[in-house]
């Protein structure tokens, strides 16, 4: 079981409010990502799930059950450091015993747990090495096999991936997949890697400055970012913003005018007034090479050809936009282009950089 | 081994409890508890109790049995018709001592600090066997002061090694301790002995972490050896210095161990400093005067916390230039 | 051979002798003889038997004088080789002296007396070890009592030392708390009331807590070190939080985060402090001498002190004793020197 439920939890350190109510509910075995830039929260977050932080306010249940006051040790939950933590001066096989012994279990069944989380995690030759006598990736693993062992009712991992290489990163991303695949527990995991983060999350929270900006499932967050935050966010490479204003609504659609004159015909809602300055975000890889309905002129700044992608650097009058174009393309930095914008989805932000929900 | 291994497993289940009781932030005073009793009992209360000590007279032990006498002590020991001149004092013990520590003092800290440099800096070249080098000034310091001062009542009695190289030379032999003037230098001159490698090593660390390049940019701007010391590594080595100057000096201040042992204050009182007159008026003699030398101890005490503060101030502008290194 | 001893002597002078070479090598070689040389001498002195350490001029190595049993006197007579008028030589015991003159037997002629300028005779001589100065003061005298009191206090103080400062230590280093900077400031300030200068009340608090003569009167008040607590929680302070967090995540007790990930990290700097710790309390003079007035509580300091300020000092005796002293101090020396002089390099302890 790992239910875990946030309402109106804050947290400040002194003087300095970190996290403002703070809502979320979190089902049994889902596997949730906290995402934000450095500094937002994240880590305290988890930590105050984990109880190692008291919340200044609010509630915070695992299984229906306030656990504001109980203290770490017995919330049932497991913990993956980003530094791993493990403890320099016990051996493997001691560190994955540590938790186990505290809570006075049988020795039997201590080795049967150790052995068996170190067949999962391939760990088993090096039981008896110091951490420091392991590699960054076994390291890894033995931080999630002390996780492992315990059986936990949620898993917390801080930013697990942060000290590997970018090879050993992708794989050992698979095999967290897989984990949760296989134990189906709840796992609340921080990152800063959005690429980590779409592939592992069951759902998304982001969350900027302290507080949840949006929370849904990693398409979700693609495809209807709640703000221009979130739709800044998620992607890579970042969406493209051009400021522009409404000039007409007819029905279903909205025409806006970008600075330098290029107008737009958006498919919008009606809660839309002429003459409101709006933000539109296409992403990169929407936005088509060659002149169409929908299309604006761009001078190509920078050319970077990847092989199968080529990633231009244009400028429309004045506001940069990327675009990310399959296959390779000829083109010289100076050159004046078309691109086309017919097929994009284009999402629309208001003033207050809330997206403004599509009719259609 | 497993003794102890069980003894804390046995110990942890009384306190997984206290620590229920008083939650985890409660735990840090639990930590604290047991330094800060002895601290209080053993440190801050005397502290406190000295200057009720010092306001008391009699020769009564506990402090309620005590009668109070205001600043009497005090007036005692500043009662002097001339001060320039000990013996014009009523406590003329008191005014030797202070005078006796003082110019131990001004020669301890001169002399040790010429010392312990030169012999750095002779360390600090490039040496075989520095190390050993090293050893060999430092050896005295962990001597206990009762096993130097043994050591040298030894070497410098009647039939001893220094009379025999001085026999050797054709002089006669000498009781050198016997002598006001020659047993002065030799508690001077034992006490750097004994302690000249401690802080030698203070200063050979600070001149090992001068960058070597200073010294080489030095040579390239056609810099002369003697100069490049003034103008480097004095400098550099200043903050480093600076501490040394205060711990000789407040050490020197209470001096006692190795000069009680060495000469016992004597001939006479030429070599009673001030901890011992403490020691003496405190405990030792028939006449105990446990005020009196609870006044004479803060006054002490007072010199004391001012070199402190001095050398916690020196050590702080250190600390800012480490920093900024 | 040369090569050698140019790379001893290295020098700056490139070509010859810079005057700072001559210094630098005086200074070490002078530094030699008067660092060691008076700890040789008194080893070497410890094994001189009571005349040997009253001659004078004194002789290098512990040498004794041969006697001989006489037939005819009770005492064994000390045997000298004379040089005879005609000028052959021969081996005489001497029977007594008055003024320059000693009268003097042959051993095998234990009648007839021969008289002999003390100009012109030597002692008979032969190098002996006194070992009875190291062996007697084991079987007559406390000395055995004052090792072990010397003993107890010293591995007594140090564990305590050791438990109580790392304790403080993680308090001050790994918790949060409301007065945190207080207690620190508390502590750093008791580096300004040293013993000289509460000597006096603190007499009386260990009176009144019964504990003067006693051994645990000598070792209380020296166990909470403010350099201890200082040096251990600036190594303290480098061990991460996260392995904290990470224990009690673990369920472990704060006490458990203390004894088994704590301490044991620590243990370079639990080290440095117990080396110094055994060496302060080792050598501790001042304040045993205050709390024990009782001969056979004396530890080895105050009793190596108390036998050498009386009237007719044993100094065959006073100098093995002195030589046992310092035997714990020198082994710490010259094992464990280089963790102590990068100790007191890193944090100017003593
Ligand atoms: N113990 C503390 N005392 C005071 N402020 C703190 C404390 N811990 C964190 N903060 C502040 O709280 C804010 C959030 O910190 P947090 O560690 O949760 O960020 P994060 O989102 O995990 O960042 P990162 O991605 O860099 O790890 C930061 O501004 C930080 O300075
Ligand atoms: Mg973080």
């Amino acid at each position: 079981m790992g239910h875990i439920k946030l309402t109106n939890v804050t947290k400040s350190f002194g003087a300095v409010d970190v996290l403002h109510d703070i809502n979320l509910e979190i089902k049994d075995g889902e596997f949730i990502v906290f995402v934000g830039p450095s500094g937002c929260g994240k880590s305290t977050l988890l930590r105050m799930i984990a109880g190692l932080e008291k919340p200044t306010g609010g509630e915070l249940a695992i299984d229906g059950k306030v656990v504001n006051t109980v203290p770490a040790a017995d919330r049932g939950l497991a913990m993956v450091f980003q530094s791993y933590a493990l403890y320099p001066h016990m051996s493997v096989r001691q560190n994955l015993a540590f938790g186990l012994e505290n809570t006075k279990m049988p020795k039997a069944e201590i080795a049967e747990r150790i052995a068996e989380a170190a067949r999962m995690l391939e760990i088993e030759p090096y039981l008896d090495r110091r951490p420091g006598q392991l590699s960054g990736g076994q390291r890894q693993r033995v931080a999630i096999g002390r996780a492992i062992v315990r059986r936990p009712v949620a898993f917390l991992l801080d930013e697990p991936l942060s000290n590997l290489d970018a090879e050993l990163r992708g794989s050992t991303r698979a095999e967290l997949a897989a984990l949760h695949a296989r134990l189906s527990a709840t796992m609340i995991y921080v990152t800063h890697d959005q690429v980590e983060a779409m592939t592992l999350a069951d759902r998304i929270v982001v969350l900027r400055a302290g507080r949840i900006e949006q929370v849904g499932t990693p398409l979700e967050l693609y495809n209807r970012p709640a703000n221009r935050f979130v739709a800044g966010f998620i992607g890579s490479p970042h969406m493209n913003f051009l400021e522009g204003t409404v000039e007409a609504v007819p029905s279903q659609k909205a025409i806006a005018t970008l600075a330098g004159g290029h107008r737009l015909e958006l498919p919008v809602g009606a809660d839309i007034e002429t003459g409101s300055r709006v933000t539109l975000g296409v992403r990169p890889q929407h936005i088509a090479l060659g002149a169409g309905d929908n299309s604006i002129r761009a001078k190509v700044r920078l050319v970077e050809a990847l092989g199968s992608e080529t990633v231009l650097h244009a400028d429309v009058a004045g506001q940069k936009v990327l675009v990310v174009a399959p296959g390779q393309h000829d083109l010289l930095p100076g050159a004046d282009i078309d691109l086309s914008l017919s097929a994009a989805p284009i999402h629309l932000f208001n003033e207050r950089g809330l997206r403004l929900e599509r009719a259609v | 081994m497993v003794a102890v291994r069980l003894a804390m497993g046995a110990i942890d289940v009384p306190l997984r409890w206290v620590q229920r009781r008083l939650g985890i932030g409660g735990m840090a005073t639990f930590f604290l508890l047991p330094n800060m009793l002895i601290f209080g009992i053993f440190v801050l209360l005397p502290f406190f109790i000295n200057f009720a000590y010092s306001m008391t007279g009699g020769t009564a032990l506990f402090l309620p049995d005590r009668t109070f006498v205001g600043g009497e002590q005090y007036a005692r020991l500043f009662d002097c018709v001339n001060y320039t001149d000990p013996n014009s004092c009523a406590e003329d013990t008191f005014w030797t001592a202070v005078g006796n520590t003082a110019w131990f003092v001004v020669l301890q800290v001169t002399l040790m600090i010429l010392f312990s440099l030169i012999t750095a800096l002779i360390l600090n070249r490039e040496l075989m066997a520095r190390s050993f080098w090293r050893a060999v000034f430092f050896f005295p310091v962990l001597l206990s002061p009762v096993v130097v001062g043994l050591i040298w009542k030894w070497i410098l009695q009647r039939q001893g090694l220094l009379n025999f190289g001085l026999y050797g030379l054709g002089f006669d032999p000498y009781t050198w301790l016997n002598d006001r003037n020659w047993s002065f230098a030799a508690t001077v001159g034992v006490s750097i002995w004994a302690h000249m490698g401690f802080y030698t090593l203070i200063l050979l660390a600070g001149l090992q972490a001068i960058p070597k390049d200073l010294y080489e940019a030095a040579e390239m701007d056609g810099t002369r050896p003697a100069r490049a010391f003034w103008r480097i590594t004095l400098p550099l080595l200043m903050p480093n210095l600076l501490v040394v100057v205060v711990l000789v000096l407040i050490r020197a201040v209470q001096i006692f161990d190795e000069v009680y042992v060495l000469t016992g204050g004597g001939p006479g009182i030429s070599t009673l400093y001030i901890t011992q007159y403490i020691y003496e008026t405190g405990f030792a003699t028939q006449l105990r005067n446990p005020g009196l030398a609870a006044a004479a101890s803060i006054l002490m005490g007072a010199v004391l916390v001012v070199l402190t503060l001095v050398q916690l101030g020196l050590g702080r502008k250190g600390e800012k230039k480490g920093a900024r290194k | 051979m040369s090569r050698v001893a140019e790379f001893i002597f290295r020098r700056r002078g490139r070509n010859g002798w810079h005057w700072t070479d001559v210094f630098t090598w005086v200074w070490l070689i002078g530094g030699l003889f008067i660092m060691f040389g008076p700890a040789v001498w008194l080893v070497g002195s410890s094994f001189k038997s009571p005349a040997a350490l009253a001659e004078f001029p004194p002789s290098i190595m512990p040498y004794v004088t041969q006697k001989a049993t006489v037939e005819g006197y009770d005492k064994p007579l000390d045997l000298y080789e004379v040089t005879m008028p005609e000028g052959s030589k021969k081996v005489l015991a001497e029977v007594r002296r008055i003024g320059i003159v000693a009268q003097m037997v042959s051993p095998d002629k234990p009648t007839e007396i021969v008289k002999v300028n003390i100009a012109e005779r030597t002692p008979v001589r032969t190098m002996s070890f006194a070992t009875s100065n190291y062996s007697e003061p084991f079987t007559h005298f406390d000395f055995v009592r004052y090792l072990w009191n010397s003993v107890f206090v010293t591995v007594t103080a140090t564990v305590i030392t050791l438990i109580v400062n790392s304790m403080a230590a993680f308090a001050l280093s790994k918790y949060e708390f409301r007065g945190r900077t207080f207690a620190m400031l508390l502590i750093l300030a008791t580096l300004m009331v040293p013993l000289s200068v509460i000597m006096v009340p603190l007499y009386s608090i260990i009176s009144a807590l019964g504990l003067f003569n006693n051994l645990w009167g000598v070792i209380l008040p020296t166990v909470a070190t403010p350099t201890g607590v200082f040096i251990l929680r600036q190594y303290m302070l480098t061990i991460p939080d996260e392995l904290i967090d990470a224990a009690r995540m673990d369920k472990a007790s704060e006490w458990q985060i203390y004894w088994r990930i704590v301490l044991p990290l620590t243990a370079p700097a639990l080290a440095v402090l117990a080396i110094f710790s055994v060496v302060w309390r080792w050598n501790d003079f001042l304040w045993p001498l205050i709390v024990l007035s009782r001969k056979e509580l004396y530890t080895l300091q105050v009793g190596l002190s108390v036998y050498s300020g009386e009237l007719n000092v044993q100094w065959h005796f006073i100098l093995a004793m002195t030589v046992v002293t310092m035997i714990p101090v020198v082994l710490v020396f010259i094992f464990l020197q280089r963790f102590i002089t990068t100790g007191i390099a890193g944090t100017g302890l003593k």
